[in-house]
């Protein structure tokens, strides 16, 4: 049995928060750098090149990348070996969230009450926390921090068996289409396959978590992120929505098992700002 | 590519001259709001109340920046989702707003406004936070301080960059701009 502190975990989930939001990852920046090659836009390469510019003021001068500090995503792998001991885990990253988005000067996004709008009177949490069970007595946990704007954009549908590949991919690229220039292109773009209403939302917002540029393990679903990735490219939306060949950096499915009548598909947009962290204790 | 350099407040004549596709660089006043303070003043403006800014030939931007950290006039700022403010606009600009920086589609609706009014909506990199924030010099909060990042700020800004969406002809550059592009690339 493995004993880890609570104060421990809100310590580590503080810095996660403020590293996520400072610090652009080497996957994402070296996706806009090899967009920069190919990207035949003149203003296009331009907004990439600022894209990066960004980047390198953020980590410099430790300031957020973006001002949508987002909403702070957890999907948290907890060993059945591993106690934490003091709290709960969620409280603990909860109250890790709060410490690292006050502390780093980061934006309480987050109200009360979606009806009313009333803030939230804890600093940008609570948090959204998935925990999967593991064997063994690790604990990881993979952060986001996730944009509003492109959140906004992302659809779910309950497709139907006739609909087939053909119907899953229409509904996906019409998704991307209608976001235009809203959800911060150049997007990073995560789907959901299977499972059912809840769990293909879950499952689009699960590939958002894996590096850009790692494909899907089944060399067929692989394929399909591929062919989106460039359908996507071919619809000139570009940087920003001002036209160009990079619409999007990366395609990601998750894909589970499902009903015999259903074929749920969704589709999570995430604008260029993909920000993952993972921590391992 | 060349930016062209906007002092504001802007004149008639020089609103109505700029186009769809322009890059520009803006110095001058302008304000900060987004959806919480664009409902408090559509809603002081629908019962005849007074705004607590003056909206006769102002831009305003749409964003919610970050907390400032001690050294800085600002924290992070670029542009939010416009959209989310068509509701709101074309009140705004029957009363005097003359420019809208954000990002991303408008309706119909403020399409017809913009031409109406002969304003202009631009748009600034999104996501670019960190840059846009250096071309800010000064940060003042001037109503509604209770909305916390989504007050009200009057900012003073040198050279913020921008491209120019709709014109006060009603040209849209989210059309324009994939037309052209994608007509360029078939010859490539």
């Amino acid at each position: 049995m493995k004993v880890i502190a609570y104060d421990h975990i809100v310590e580590q989930v503080a810095k996660l928060c403020q590293e996520a939001n400072f610090d652009l990852g080497e996957d994402v920046i070296s996706a806009f750098r090899q967009a920069v090659e190919t990207e035949r836009s003149p203003i296009g390469k331009d907004i990439l090149l600022d894209l990066i510019e960004n980047a390198n003021i953020a980590t410099e001068n430790r300031v957020p990348m973006c001002q949508d500090t987002g909403v702070s995503v957890f999907i948290v792998e907890l060993g059945q070996d591993c106690l934490i001991k003091g709290g709960t885990i969620t409280s603990a990253i909860n109250e890790g969230v709060m410490k690292g988005y006050k502390d780093g000067y980061l934006r309480h996004s987050i109200v009360n009450n979606p009806l009313t709008r009333d803030k939230s009177e804890t600093y940008n949490s609570p948090a959204i926390i998935h925990i999967e069970m593991k064997a063994g007595d690790q604990l990881v946990i993979h952060m986001s921090a996730k944009g509003g704007g492109s959140e906004n954009m992302s659809a779910l549908k309950m497709l139907t068996p006739a609909d087939g590949i053909e119907g899953v991919k229409e509904f996906i690229l019409t998704t991307v289409e209608n976001a235009g220039p809203n959800a911060c292109p150049p997007l990073v773009v995560g789907i959901g396959i299977g499972g059912n209403f809840e769990r293909c939302a879950y499952l689009a917002k699960k590939s958002l978590f894996r590096p850009i540029g790692q494909h899907h393990q089944s060399p067929i679903v692989a394929q399909l992120e591929k062919d989106l990735m460039k359908n996507m490219n071919e619809m000139g939306i570009g940087p920003q929505g001002l036209g160009g060949d990079t619409t999007a950096i990366d395609v990601k499915i998750e894909l589970e098992p499902c009903h015999i009548a259903a074929l749920p598909v969704a589709v999570n947009l995430n604008c260029h700002a993909s920000r993952h962290k993972e921590l391992r204790m | 590519m060349e930016k062209k350099q906007l002092s504001l407040p802007l004149k008639p004549e020089e609103l109505e001259t700029l186009r769809a596709g322009q890059q520009v660089e803006l110095t001058g006043l302008i304000y900060t709001a987004r959806d919480a303070a664009h409902k408090k003043i559509y809603d002081l403006l629908s019962q005849q109340e007074t705004v607590p800014f003056t909206l006769e030939n102002a831009f305003i931007y749409y964003v919610g920046p970050t907390p400032a950290k001690p050294n800085q006039v600002i924290g992070s700022a670029g542009p939010t989702t416009s959209s989310r403010m068509d509701k709101y606009t074309p009140l705004l600009l029957e009363h005097g707003l003359k420019g809208m920086i954000g990002k991303g589609y408008r309706n119909e609706e403020v399409k017809e406004s913009i031409k109406r009014n002969k304003v202009v909506y631009l748009a600034a990199i999104g996501g670019t936070g960190a840059l846009l924030s250096t071309a800010i010099r000064e940060a003042e909060v001037v109503a509604f301080p209770e909305l916390g990042p989504e007050a009200v700020y009057r900012l003073t800004v040198e050279h913020f960059p921008a491209t120019v969406i709709i014109d006060s002809l009603g040209n849209d550059w989210y059309i324009q701009a994939r037309e052209k592009f994608q007509q360029e690339r078939s010859t490539l």
